[in-house]
């Protein structure tokens, strides 16, 4: 039974059960422990180094993160296509050279080409 | 004993012996840190508690647990007390896949010994967006929102910079399990892949700094700006959590340097490249591991003493208009110098 593939990530849930209860143990064990101050409104506010809080956190931010996150999608998409590739590449090269190397070849090519792309429209400008 | 029934009991006692001995690096990594800054800056550091100040750690983590555990009004609690779990446990279980020893009488030194390894570790490391950002969206404030966005911005950049940074290390191999990349760097000092792919290492031990919000990329707490960044609202144990977090992936990171570019548990001197025969050797495997892991960690400590922080503006020019073309060269160089070498 053991020798399945699946089994071999018994021991990662293991872990997983592991680490869920000694983080769990100690978020418990400081609610448990710990004093209960009064709690005055001003506790109950939002840290702004002493100054009262002059608006509601977390409102506007900038745009240029969102196309830093869309970016991130196509580009590790793409590399984690290039997986696969590296670890049979050199078994590859003995007998089909061409098609392993002339494919990542045009891989990478047209990666670059939407690499370009994205730097002449400038989203990796990030002062603008 | 069935098979079955050892396998459980071992993989148990291989989680629970793992996860202690991290625990305890991080609480000494703390103290590490704590000492080599305060060397660097001609000041003492803590060295009351105990001898040379060694049972520091266990009077930190005593304060952590008896201070009040405040939960601000203003905060979305389920988010609030999600985010410090999920800063933690991605630290924990990048864990599984890396080998710290050859063997011990039969068992292997490898929680888990995945074949897809590495693609294991790429997507537990990429959860650790997760924790920064709920802490920052949880704690519904400015400064630790700030903190958070631009952690997520920061981290998804360099892990495009790091998956891209160790491809040429599993086209020299062939494999994406540990073991193997391990097997493979044994049998001489030149077989280690520092040297055989140095601009992998280079590019990914950068992004490592960045993945593990390390100075020079430690914008998402840059304390001059963002009073702490997103644990900001943080008191008692779960304050506590971030930055065990923080230590636990940084440990988590030189285990992987160690494992991909360093030999990981091998010394091409005195026979230990060999999987151990005997306990000694077996022993002997895990004590050169920890000395590396050691050693790449008191690295990150100093480096972050050391050097000043990026601006936001370079940082992310540098990870996207330097790393990302270096890192697409380097793969199409290593595949050229591979087929040329035949």
């Amino acid at each position: 039974m053991v020798e399945q593939q699946i089994w071999q990530y018994a021991p990662v849930l293991i872990l997983l059960l592991v680490a869920l209860g000694l983080i769990g143990g100690m978020l418990a064990a400081s609610a448990a422990l710990g004093p209960r101050g009064r709690r005055p409104p001003i506790k109950d506010s939002a840290y702004e180094c002493g100054m009262l809080p002059v608006q509601p956190g977390g409102g506007r931010f900038a745009v240029k993160f969102h196309r830093v996150a869309m970016l991130f999608i196509l580009f590790d998409i793409a590399v984690v296509f290039l997986y696969p590739w590296a670890v049979v590449y050199r078994e590859m090269l003995a007998g089909q050279a061409p098609a392993v190397l002339g494919g990542v070849l045009v891989f990478v090519g047209v990666l670059l080409v939407g690499y370009l792309h994205a730097v002449r429209k400038g989203a990796f400008d990030w002062r603008g | 004993m069935t098979p079955t029934l050892e396998f459980f009991l071992f993989s148990a006692l291989k989680v629970v012996a793992a996860a202690s001995v991290l625990m305890a690096m991080v609480a000494y990594t703390v103290l590490a840190e704590r000492r080599i800054s305060a060397f660097v800056q001609d000041r003492i550091g803590p060295n009351r508690v105990g001898p040379a100040g060694l049972f520091q750690p266990l009077a930190d983590a005593i304060k952590a647990f008896l201070k009040e555990d405040f939960v601000p009004g203003h905060v979305r609690k389920f988010f609030f007390w999600l985010a410090p779990v999920l800063v933690m446990l991605p630290g924990l279980l990048s864990l599984a896949v890396i080998p710290f020893g050859s063997r011990l009488g039969s068992q292997p030194m490898v929680i888990a010994d995945l074949n897809v390894g590495i693609l294991y570790t790429f997507g537990i490391v990429s959860l650790g967006v997760y924790g920064i950002v709920l802490a920052g969206y949880g704690s519904n404030s400015k400064y630790p929102f700030l903190g958070g966005v631009r952690s997520s911005a920061q981290m998804i950049s360099y892990e495009v910079a790091m998956a891209l940074s160790t491809i040429p290390v599993f086209m020299i191999v062939g494999d994406l399990n540990l073991s193997r990349v391990i097997g493979h760097q044994a049998g001489g000092w030149s077989h280690w892949m520092v040297f055989q792919a140095p601009l992998s290492f280079i590019l990914f031990i950068a992004a490592a700094f960045a993945e593990t919000n390390r100075l020079p990329f430690d914008l998402p707490e840059a304390e001059n700006e963002l009073v702490a960044g997103h644990n900001t609202e943080y008191s008692s144990i779960k304050f506590a959590l971030f930055f065990m977090g923080e230590y636990s992936s940084m440990i988590a990171m030189s285990a992987m340097t160690v494992t991909l570019f360093f030999g990981g548990w091998t010394l091409p001197v005195f026979g230990l490249d060999q999987p151990a025969a005997t306990w000694a050797a077996g022993i002997a495997h895990i004590a050169v591991f920890l000395s590396k892991v050691a050693l790449m960690v008191c690295l990150m400590i100093y480096v972050r003493w050391m050097w000043p922080r990026f601006r936001y503006d370079q940082l992310m020019d540098l990870g996207w208009r330097r790393f990302v073309p270096l890192g697409l060269a380097n793969i199409l160089a290593t595949a050229l110098v591979l087929w040329a070498r035949g």
